[in-house]
């Protein structure tokens, strides 16, 4: 599959946790229904995966826990170290950089510019001790902004966007409940109008009603301001309600890729097939 | 060396291996300006959280053609001030001063002279608190990480939440300033007042915490910029209608003192710098 206009391009990207030994290959991976070598105990959590991701387009990764989706996503948001590969992100009009090439800080300043990430834990992604208008800021503040006045209008406008009140603006993270806390996940994520919005499992642990609302929300700011996401979860529902393209992973390889609907109502993979059945 | 000083004590009391590890930290400061460099912090007559550190770089960097002043709150006269003179002096022999233009070596905790500091003088300041990020960080290892990458938006949202809380910048003493636009450094308890006068010096300024074991420098002509936005910027204590009520001083640091008198008593406010007060007083006194 070739994409004319890529924004980010993940290729042969690697990834284990433990000392390896010859046979590790042979004894883990989807055929064999682990990512744990049997004799040395190293973890294989990502094992050559390449994806390409469309300026604007959203991509949903499903899989079970531990298949290395969440993996997958700290080494593209520069948390973590692949062991080989290349991630390439491409600015319009620019040429492409490898970020596995950067330094610590370099990787610092592009995540803060060009990255927003929510995750399944508001306590990941919040400090919890910072007002809401504090947590937005920081990233404001990380780009460079030293006006108040400024930082406060473009925090109220962010809330407005979000459906957050904004007159709760300086209030604590504990006051508020687990839907709105995923929004002003989402408001911190989008201040520094990021080119890649992260989400990592973002409605495990809403009630239905509330996951609802969460997905228009992302469903609108995707539609308004053409963003790209990348979209990690275990849940297909939420998966098809967002992402065009879906690939599944398995064991850390990628089993299957292609359109969602697609993969929904004709899975290829015999895993795709039970995940699938038992989901819907 | 005059002859009166304690022979039961190597001179400056350090030996001479502790003074050359804290020289050499104190080279690697200057040359990372605002950079927090770890030391063997020793242990010393006086308990540590009492100006060890800055007493240990004293005694490192100490001559014997050195005049020596020690200011505790800007006073030359208070407890501690007098116990640190003292120790120095009978472990070095070097001649002692109240007066600031004619020290070369300034040991001072909580406040820089008013009287401008020349090329030839160095100013040792003890620290409490070393690290700015404590208020944010209070892992050290993360702390560090966080230096090293120039991290500083956590600090940024502590300063922003300052403006929420309090409508201004209200921070009294310990105002994190960024130093050579690279590392962000805490300017010990020294008040908003003295902050500018680290910008752009003709001195050099080398802090000593002993109980964080930690030395930092900010070397002559150095950039030191308080953190501040725009529409809130630093500010000092500067009150436009203050005034010495010793000395009549209207550009200087005020404390204020409850004095008792007849109808119950009165606050009043004088130099904090007593020395620079006194010297004032005689200034006018000669003249009439």
């Amino acid at each position: 599959m070739t994409l004319e206009n890529w924004l980010l391009r993940v290729e042969r990207l690697h990834k284990h946790f433990g000392p390896t030994c010859p046979d590790c290959h042979r004894l883990t991976g989807p055929d064999n229904g682990r990512s744990r070598c049997p004799r040395c105990g190293t973890v294989w959590a990502c094992v050559d995966v390449n994806i390409q991701l469309e300026a604007g387009e959203v991509l949903g990764i499903v899989g079970e826990s531990g298949s290395g989706k969440s993996t997958l996503l700290q080494m593209i948001y520069l948390a973590l170290r692949p062991d080989s590969g290349h991630i390439w992100y491409r600015d319009e009009g620019e040429p492409a950089r490898d970020l596995v090439s950067l330094n610590r800080y370099e990787a610092r300043v592009f995540r803060n510019s060009r990255i927003g990430i929510v995750y399944q834990r508001p306590e990941l992604g919040l400090n919890m001790r910072f007002s809401i208008g504090g947590n937005v800021a920081e990233k404001l503040l990380l780009a460079e902004w030293r006006h108040f006045g400024r930082i406060r209008a473009r925090t109220t406008e962010l809330m407005v966007k979000t459906e957050l009140p904004p007159e709760r603006i300086d209030d604590e993270p504990a006051t508020f409940s687990g839907g709105m806390l995923q929004r002003v996940q989402i408001a911190k994520a989008l201040a520094s109008r990021p080119g890649l919005l992260l989400l990592d499992e973002i409605t495990s642990g809403l009630d239905v009603s509330v996951q609802a609302r969460v997905l228009d929300l992302l469903r609108r700011i995707q539609w308004e301001d053409r963003i790209t996401m990348l979209l990690v979860s275990h849940d297909l529902g939420v998966v098809r309600q967002l992402a065009r393209r879906t690939i599944v992973m398995k064991n850390g390889h990628i089993v299957e890729a292609g359109l969602t609907d697609q993969i929904l109502e004709d899975p290829q993979h015999p895993y795709t097939q039970l995940l699938v059945s038992s989901a819907l | 060396m005059s002859e009166k000083i304690d022979q039961l004590y190597n001179f400056a009391l350090l030996d001479e291996d502790a003074k050359r590890e804290i020289r050499r930290k104190l080279l690697k400061a200057v040359a990372l300006p605002g950079h927090l460099v770890p030391f063997a912090s020793r242990d010393l007559p006086i308990a540590r959280g009492w100006g060890t550190g800055g007493l240990q770089i004293t005694l490192a960097i100490i001559t014997p053609d050195d005049t020596l002043k020690v200011i505790d709150q800007g006073d030359d006269e208070s407890v501690n001030a007098v116990n640190l003179r003292r120790l120095i002096g009978r472990t070095t022999g070097v001649a002692t001063t109240t007066d600031t233009a004619s020290a070369s070596l300034i040991q001072t905790r909580h406040r820089i002279p008013e009287e401008p500091l020349r090329a030839d003088q160095i100013l040792v300041l003890q620290v409490p608190m070393a690290d700015p990020l404590r208020w944010v960080e209070p892992n050290l290892e993360r702390a560090t990480a966080m230096h090293s990458e120039s991290d500083y938006g956590k600090m940024w949202v502590y300063m922003y939440e300052s403006v929420v809380r309090a409508g201004d910048l209200r921070i009294a003493s310990q105002y994190p300033v960024m130093v050579n636009r690279r590392y962000l450094m805490d300017t010990t308890p020294i008040p908003r007042w003295d902050v500018p006068k680290l910008h752009m010096a003709e001195t050099l300024y080398l802090f000593g915490a002993g109980r964080e074991k930690r030395i930092y420098a900010v070397p002559p002509y150095t950039l030191v910029e308080p953190l501040q936005f725009e529409d809130y910027p630093f500010r000092t204590e500067y009150q436009p209608d203050q005034r010495c009520a010793r000395c009549g001083a209207e550009q200087v640091f005020l404390t204020t003192h409850f004095v008792p008198d007849a109808s119950g008593g009165r606050w009043v406010s004088t130099c904090s710098d007593a020395a620079y007060c006194a010297k004032r007083l005689a200034e006018a006194e000669a003249l009439l």
